[in-house]
């Protein structure tokens, strides 16, 4: 289903259609996380992937225009380049380890640690959230301040100053 | 939208129970599935679905550029700020086991705190970066 959709947002015609069906992509792409027993990167997904970011795209829309720009005909070189790459990754997938695989390296590193000791060490039934907060706390700092960056960021592009505003208001209420 | 009716209507209905299902995502995170981040965007969302009924005038009069501002900074400073007191309490930058007497309760203090900083910026980001695109 997740290949058909991302088939189909290749395909679609219009970019409101692309906005929905990435949102359902997310929506799909959440369940699949949900059935890999990862519920707190499937809420994550679900509220950011298919709400927020598909409210955020549609904004984008009503700034910009719904064509989509004529395609570029496909050049013989990228598409190859494209296979390339794409059959490497293939084959690199077949030296991963199996999933679930108990001796695999990201099982055995430091995932006992955390899965036997954070409730001693943190106390929270919620291993995720202590490994988040508590044991990667360095991580998690960086990941709120790279969101206050983009935030000031869009608000240096797109917000307009305080003065600014004043002085719209200002001449709003005097041709009023 | 002031011919919609049953959209203002359900909406109305709708925006509380949201809000306070962010406030149990935010403070329920340590025992479930949830936290910060998730807490901040359905904040944000149930605040994205007044904007698109009501306007985004009234929207904004909800909750100022100002206030937005002021927030998402303060939930970095607060992130960083737990940091800090437990280097002044001679611990490691963000290691809080020195936040209460007991390490383990310390540690909780600590995650609450964090995750409510981590809440307060997700959320002011995300209504800021709404309103600023759609303005």
């Amino acid at each position: 289903m997740l290949g058909v959709t991302a088939l189909a947002i290749l395909r679609a015609p219009g970019l409101f259609t692309v906005v929905m069906l990435s949102s359902i992509y997310s929506l799909l792409s959440a369940v699949v996380f949900v059935t890999l027993d990862a519920v707190d990167v499937a809420f994550t997904e679900a509220v950011v992937g298919a709400g927020a970011s598909t409210i955020l795209m549609l904004a984008a829309l009503a700034l910009t225009n719904q064509r989509r720009a004529k395609p570029t005909p496909i050049s013989p070189t990228g598409l190859i380049a494209a296979f390339l790459m794409g059959g490497g990754l293939i084959y690199a997938t077949v030296d991963m380890p199996v999933l679930g695989d108990p001796s695999a390296p990201a099982t055995l590193h430091v995932a006992p640690r955390y899965l036997n000791d954070s409730y001693d060490e943190v106390g929270l039934p919620n291993v995720v959230t202590s490994v988040l907060a508590s044991y990667r706390g360095y991580d998690t700092f960086g990941e709120v301040t790279v969101i206050f960056t983009a935030g000031i960021g869009v608000l240096a592009l797109l917000g307009r100053g305080r003065r600014d505003r004043k002085s719209r208001r200002k001449a709003s209420s005097e041709s009023t | 939208m002031h011919h919609h009716y049953v959209l203002r209507v359900v909406s109305k209905i709708l925006i509380p129970p949201i809000l306070l299902f962010a406030l149990y995502v935010q403070f329920h995170g340590d025992f479930g599935p949830g936290g910060g981040f998730q807490a901040g965007v359905i904040f944000a969302a149930a605040f994205v679905l007044y904007a698109l009924v009501f306007g985004l005038a009234a929207a904004r009069e909800v909750v100022s550029d100002t206030v937005l501002r002021i927030v998402s900074a303060l939930g970095v400073l607060l992130y960083a700020g737990v940091g800090i007191v437990n280097m002044l309490k001679g611990n490691n930058f963000l290691a809080y086991n020195n936040l209460a007497v007991d390490p383990v309760a310390g540690q909780h203090l600590g995650v609450l705190l964090v995750e409510a900083g981590v809440g307060m910026t997700v959320g002011a980001v995300v209504i800021s970066l709404f309103v600023y695109f759609s303005s």
